[in-house]
């Protein structure tokens, strides 16, 4: 099957996650993306324990990106998700991620965001990614929820943008 | 010799719903709910959750209630709570667990939570049979 989310959200394992797509997509397996938690033996624990039952791998970006033909090709349903935009950018690079879409779940705010969406605060650096994920063929849109309005990147890029940026 | 520290609860829980429950047992148990403080994961990342959580924990003993394991609530709160012999948490949250707790706060903090998450769990039930 393939992975059927991609999705970028600084909470990674929560409950939008969990219930909300999991309950839609039916995931055998997450895929958590990330170099420093890819490191952290605790932090994975702390992962295993909250969502007890899953199955979790943790992986560096560059592990991704050599084993996402595996998870491709698997049986088992995969969620992908990112802690960040620069992470997501990095798996795309050099086409990786042509032709998937990518989800924006959550960045909430902090120093140097700006509000896009209630659910989603940029930074300058963030909408440069957005735009390298574009030209790297990726379909990047915004939706917290299933059921949720569906934002394109062009609206994303659009809102929130400041006079001097 | 200091008098120990009572034992306090929080609930970290999606959108008002911690609040809810607070305002719920205060409607049953009165004052015994200033036992109880609400934390909403509402618009924060989980770095501002988990420090929130800290500043609401304090130094004493703390029962920490959680409404989804899985979720953002849960995971600052096992963060939070990890290698913490007096930070407990509980998932699961219910008002009859959250009752039971503010009238047994001078229990030992191993104890009380034995003691309310049992209640919790009793308090699940279907009383009318199906048909």
């Amino acid at each position: 099957m393939p992975i059927v989310l991609y999705r970028v959200d600084e909470r990674l394992i929560h409950g939008q996650v969990v219930i909300g797509w999991g309950h839609q997509l039916r995931p055998g397996r997450f895929v958590l993306v990330d170099d420093d938690l890819s490191r952290s033996a605790w932090e994975q624990e702390l992962y295993r324990l909250g969502a007890a039952g899953s199955n979790m791998e943790f992986v560096s970006v560059d592990e991704a990106r050599d084993r996402i033909d595996e998870w491709r090709s698997a049986p088992e349903r995969t969620i992908l998700l990112t802690r960040d935009l620069g992470a997501m950018r990095r798996l795309a690079a050099g086409g990786l991620l042509a032709g998937e879409k990518v989800n924006l779940g959550g960045i909430h705010h902090g120093p140097d965001r700006t509000e896009v969406l209630s659910y989603l605060h940029v930074t300058r650096s963030d909408r440069d990614d957005l735009r390298a994920l574009r030209e790297e063929g990726v379909e990047v849109s915004a939706q917290d929820l299933p059921d949720a309005p569906r934002v394109g990147l062009d609206s994303l890029l659009k809102e929130g943008e400041r006079p001097s940026e | 010799m200091s008098e120990p520290l009572p034992v306090r609860g929080v609930i970290v829980a999606h959108g008002p719903m911690a609040l809810a429950m607070v305002e719920a047992v205060r409607t049953i148990a009165g004052d015994r709910a200033d036992a109880l403080h609400p934390l909403s994961n509402n618009g924060k990342g989980p770095a501002q959750l988990v420090r929130d959580l800290d500043e609401a924990m304090g130094e004493g003993p703390v029962v920490v209630f959680v409404d989804l394991r899985a979720g953002s609530c849960g995971m600052a709160a096992l963060s939070s709570c990890r290698d913490r012999s007096r930070r407990v948490v509980v998932c699961g949250v219910n008002l009859p667990m959250l009752l039971d707790f503010v009238f047994h706060l001078d229990l030992p903090l191993d104890d009380l939570v034995a003691r309310v998450v049992e209640k919790g769990r009793a308090a699940i039930d279907r009383p009318i049979p199906a048909r």
